[in-house]
């Protein structure tokens, strides 16, 4: 039973793999893409990866193909001339995953695998397990992953930021230099001699 | 029962579809970067069936830092693509001959 169902995800994972490579629309694609990638995601739960299963579908379907997405409908690309050369790189590159899978396919199966030489078992909690080494064990790479996540926001941000003119910003290194006398003038008024309230009531009453 | 050849020749079917997407789409640099993507989910699947069939965690925890890293990738790569389209007004790969001498 497992067996079929891992069958027929296979075989959605790789007609949808194909379309990605196939399409015309790039809109297509990433859509062909987010399907390849849910049913990866049911793959690895039959392999009893509950956490990256629905990391992937959390991550990828919901922020790399939405990013995808939205950079294909941002951009207005001409799409004729990306699809120059298709069908004259189709056979190399027919003949070239031909002979990947052809080998790949002999080593697999040239002799029975390591199944039995199971080194431990997997936990009950898929999370907690995984949550409980990338902790303790892998804690250096956890936080170099950490690193490299937060290098790549900076650079996507500086990438595509673009100063317009006639937007108003600061300039923090002038607001740093500023002195008081740039900003503060103190003006010696001199006192107006005094009016007698009385007086100018009366003056007021009279005008009128 | 599901076998680990089984897991393992997914794998490689979904990484020569992702080579071959490489060859046949060389001018559209969109769907270059859809096909390592594609790659690099042929290589995460190889990854979870060993972990599966060896009974080992180490094997997820690649995949945990597989995923960050094509994250990190793609966005870095969609982020270059908006950059190139802003100044060069095409992804065309074939057009982005500047540097030949």
């Amino acid at each position: 039973m497992q067996l079929v169902i891992f069958y027929i995800f296979a075989a959605v994972l790789l007609f949808a793999a194909t379309m990605v490579i196939t399409s015309k629309n790039p809109v297509h694609a990433a859509m062909f893409l987010v399907l390849a990638f849910f049913n990866a995601a049911a793959v690895w739960l039959l392999a009893q990866a509950e956490f990256l299963g629905i990391a992937l579908v959390l991550v990828y379907v919901g922020a790399v193909m939405v990013l995808f997405l939205f950079v294909v409908m941002m951009l207005d690309i001409n799409l004729a001339p990306l699809r120059e050369g298709f069908t004259r790189y189709l056979p190399i590159g027919g003949a070239v995953a031909l002979v990947m899978i052809l080998e790949m396919v002999l080593v697999v199966s040239a002799r029975q695998l390591p199944a039995a030489a199971a080194v431990g078992t997997l936990p009950e909690n898929n999370t907690k397990a995984l949550g409980s080494v990338l902790y303790t064990t892998y804690l250096y790479p956890f936080e170099l992953a950490a690193c490299l996540l937060l290098v790549a926001i900076i650079a996507a941000i500086l990438l595509t930021h673009r100063r317009r003119g006639g937007t108003r910003h600061q300039d923090p290194a002038k607001q740093v230099r500023v002195r008081k006398a740039d900003r503060l003038r103190i003006v010696k008024v001199p006192a107006e001699p005094r009016v007698d309230s009385s007086a100018a009531g009366a003056q007021q009453t009279e005008t009128k | 029962m599901i076998q680990l050849q089984d897991y393992l020749v997914l794998g490689a079917l979904l990484f020569a579809l992702g080579v071959a997407g490489i060859f046949i789409n060389r001018k559209n640099a969109i769907v270059l970067l859809m096909s390592i993507e594609l790659i690099l989910l042929a290589v995460n699947i190889n990854f979870i069936g060993f972990s599966y069939f060896l009974q080992d965690l180490a094997g997820q925890v690649f995949v945990f830092f597989i995923l960050t890293v094509a994250a990190a990738e793609s966005a870095i790569g969609l982020a270059i693509l908006v950059v190139l389209f802003r100044n060069r007004g095409t992804i065309n790969v074939g057009d982005l001959d500047s540097m030949k001498g």
